[in-house]
């Protein structure tokens, strides 16, 4: 086996999503990047898994095999974090200008639904994405259409550098509560407006000051990922979204990163300045005889998921998730093969909303007959979990298998790395998109870096001899 | 070689088809020069260890009416420390499992691709076996360390084309990919297997195709 090089300008450790577009932009960007996962696979906390790896994974390998009646594993890739990109989002971009979309095919999500009322009173309707949608939603009477409506056009006219289009509001300062006032929006509008469009999980945003702006841009980028190709503002990578690291990580691998997975880090080595500087790792394969391969490398600088630095990190909130395999389409959705449902915190009597986002066999992550559903919310007690979720559960219908497991420890860093020389991302949060993601990813690479990260145009003029 | 296809054209019509093809085998045994030489028809002595071979195409015609487009995949180095990636795997028709014809233990590993292969792709792949750095051998038979009658053999058993090559002087290149060509099902090949460029199934993310209402090529 080839020796490892005795310096790399950055360790990457961990190959979530958030990484592996780090790796790919640094390796494009020329710098000599060594990669690598104490897994097995690629993905980290982001891959999907098989269905026998899913069993495993929750303790549900009693008996006799019970994925076996679920068809060929390898049909089956299940997503462990419960997201969809948004077609207009700002990962769409990065996998645009890094041409990782080379590598993966996307499809649409068939519809974006929202809940009003709970209970046997609760209704499921279509999230309207524009003015003229809001004129034929089920989700207002008719006066309250006209406002709704009036409101999405005005939405869709701001500019943020243009006060002219801003109805005489102070947007630096004013709140969301003032710009629904003055178009006059009932609660239940208000609702489904910050909720399922601009994808607020509580309604902490509606009286903090300065931030209509904020949602104001929420809504757009919505409503123009819903325009982008018109059933829902998702897109969604068939196979699932594991393979959205492999992608990037294949972009790095093919601008000189190199890439070991099976490989423990055993020790960070660090200079008299308190500097990370380099590492000591083993490579080894499950089940391989032998202490495997021991390496040592200098390290100009050290990024990492926070599962690699325990000690340097902090528990911000636990999410809590149940993945549900269907064997029909949630009801009430016009028999969508994909969704995302949200139940408005208000709306049963919580602080934050309940998600439910589900894939099918129409994006080739289980075999035909199968729905994926994952229902996710913030936790907001000690216990019950189960109970948080039920909301959700009684939209799916008869569930054919559940995996749920203790809420899930969402992570973020204590510090920002200069110190250190340790740059840690934050765990996948609990909203529907990757819109934190790829803020993560930048800061990150600001942090690290000293400067912004520029995707646009990033591989003209990094020509490879070969394309 | 179990060249099914009819020679000659159909009537009314060309037919054009699209295939992933991966490349495997050990480190240095010319996997990227062999892909050069059939693509760009050039071959560099001191090509250094993949960079950047990010995603190659090359079409043959294979008769009149017939042509064949192949979207070549390297390993970009990720087979170095066994760090291949599912999707390299993915919806691959066809893959080109290269040895070095004067390195004993290559056609070891190459067998261990090829099960790999059998392991994580389509049912259906085709597969061949290029014993490469026959110009080598040519120019000293003494190097050789593999007969070919031995990975003829091997390759007759587990039903993979065999072909010896020279990257460096060209020999059979051509050849080996034609053969690959004529082998995959050009008739019967469902959507999944034959993507026709410019009709992918899903959602096209590039920029110009913002703002068109409902997907490009998207029948769903």
């Amino acid at each position: 086996m080839d020796e490892i090089a005795s310096e790399y300008d950055v360790v990457v450790l961990g190959t979530g999503l958030t990484e592996c577009v780090l790796s790919g932009v640094l390796s494009v960007k020329g710098k000599k990047v060594l990669h690598i996962d104490r897994n097995d696979h690629y993905g980290g906390e982001a891959a999907s898994v098989n269905i026998e790896a899913l069993f495993k994974k929750y303790g549900k390998n009693t008996g006799d095999e019970p994925w076996k009646k679920y068809g060929r594993i390898n049909d089956w890739n299940i997503d462990l974090v419960p997201k969809l990109l948004m077609s207009n989002g700002e990962l769409t971009n990065i996998l645009v200008s890094t041409d990782v979309t080379r590598y993966l095919e996307f499809k649409q999500i068939a519809g974006s639904f929202v809940q009003q009322g709970a209970g046997s009173r609760a209704t499921v309707a279509k999230v309207p994405s524009d003015a003229g949608e809001a004129l034929r939603s089920p989700l207002m009477g008719l006066f309250e259409k006209r406002r709704a409506r009036n409101f999405l056009e005005w939405v869709g006219s701001f500019n943020g550098n243009d006060p002219a289009t801003h109805k005489g509001l102070d947007l630096s300062s004013c709140t969301m509560k003032e710009v629904y006032d003055k178009f006059g929006l009932e609660a239940t509008t208000r609702d489904f407006v910050g909720h399922s469009m601009a994808l607020y999980q509580t309604d902490e945003y509606i009286n903090q000051a300065g931030m209509a702006q904020d949602a104001i841009q929420r809504i757009r980028l919505y409503v123009n990922s819903m325009a982008r190709y018109g059933k829902s503002p998702y897109i969604y990578p068939l196979y699932g979204l594991g393979e959205l690291p492999q992608g990037f990580a294949r972009l790095s691998a093919i601008y000189g990163g190199t890439y070991m997975l099976n490989t423990d880090v055993d020790e960070i080595q660090f200079d008299d300045a308190g500097k990370a500087c380099g590492i000591k790792a083993t490579m080894k394969e499950r089940g391989e005889e032998g202490p495997g391969m021991k390496f040592e490398t200098k390290a100009g600088k050290i990024l990492a998921d926070p599962s690699y630095f325990p000690g340097k990190v902090q528990v911000v909130g636990h999410l809590i998730k149940a993945i549900c395999i269907l064997t029909h389409p949630i009801p009430n959705t016009d028999n969508s093969d994909s969704l995302q449902l949200i139940i408005p915190q208000s709306q049963v009597g919580r602080k934050h909303d309940i998600y439910i986002a589900m894939v099918s066999s129409a994006h080739n992550v289980c075999p035909k007959g199968y729905y994926i559903a994952i229902v996710s919310t913030i936790a907001e007690g000690d216990s019950n979990h189960h109970l948080e979720l039920q909301p959700g559960f009684e939209r799916l219908g008869s569930i054919q298998e559940k995996f749920m497991g203790s809420p899930t420890p969402l992570y973020a860093p204590l510090e920002s790395g200069v110190n250190d020389n340790i740059f840690i991302s934050k765990s996948y949060d609990a909203t529907s998109h990757f819109e934190t993601t790829t803020d993560d990813i930048r800061d990150i690479y600001r942090r690290a870096e000293g400067h912004e990260l520029v995707v646009e145009g990033l591989r003209e003029g990094q020509t490879l001899a070969q394309e | 070689m179990a060249a099914r296809m009819q020679q000659g054209g159909r009537p009314g019509g060309s037919r054009f088809a699209q295939f992933k093809l991966v490349l495997l085998g050990e480190s240095a045994v010319g996997k990227v020069s062999l892909v050069l030489r059939f693509v760009k028809d050039q071959f560099d002595d001191y090509r250094e260890s993949t960079i950047g071979a990010a995603f190659l195409t090359q079409t043959i015609a294979l008769d009149e009416s017939t042509t064949v487009k192949f979207e070549i995949w390297d390993t970009a180095g990720q087979e170095r420390y066994k760090s291949l990636a599912p999707m390299y795997y993915r919806n691959a028709n066809c893959a080109v499992v290269v040895y070095d014809i004067t390195q004993a233990s290559s056609l070891d590993k190459a067998k261990a691709w090829v099960k790999e292969l059998q392991r994580q792709a389509n049912e259906n792949i085709i597969i061949a076996l290029a014993g490469n750095k026959l110009d080598l051998v040519s120019a000293d038979p003494t190097k050789r360390a593999i007969p070919a009658e031995d990975a003829a053999q091997y390759a007759r058993e587990a039903g993979l084309l065999f072909f010896e090559t020279s990257a460096k002087t060209a020999d059979n290149v051509r050849e080996l990919f034609t053969a690959i060509a004529r082998k995959l099902p050009l008739d019967q090949a469902g959507p999944r297997s034959i993507r026709s460029a410019g009709h992918r199934p899903g959602v096209d993310l590039r920029p110009e195709s913002s703002g068109t209402q409902g997907a490009s090529g998207c029948n769903c």
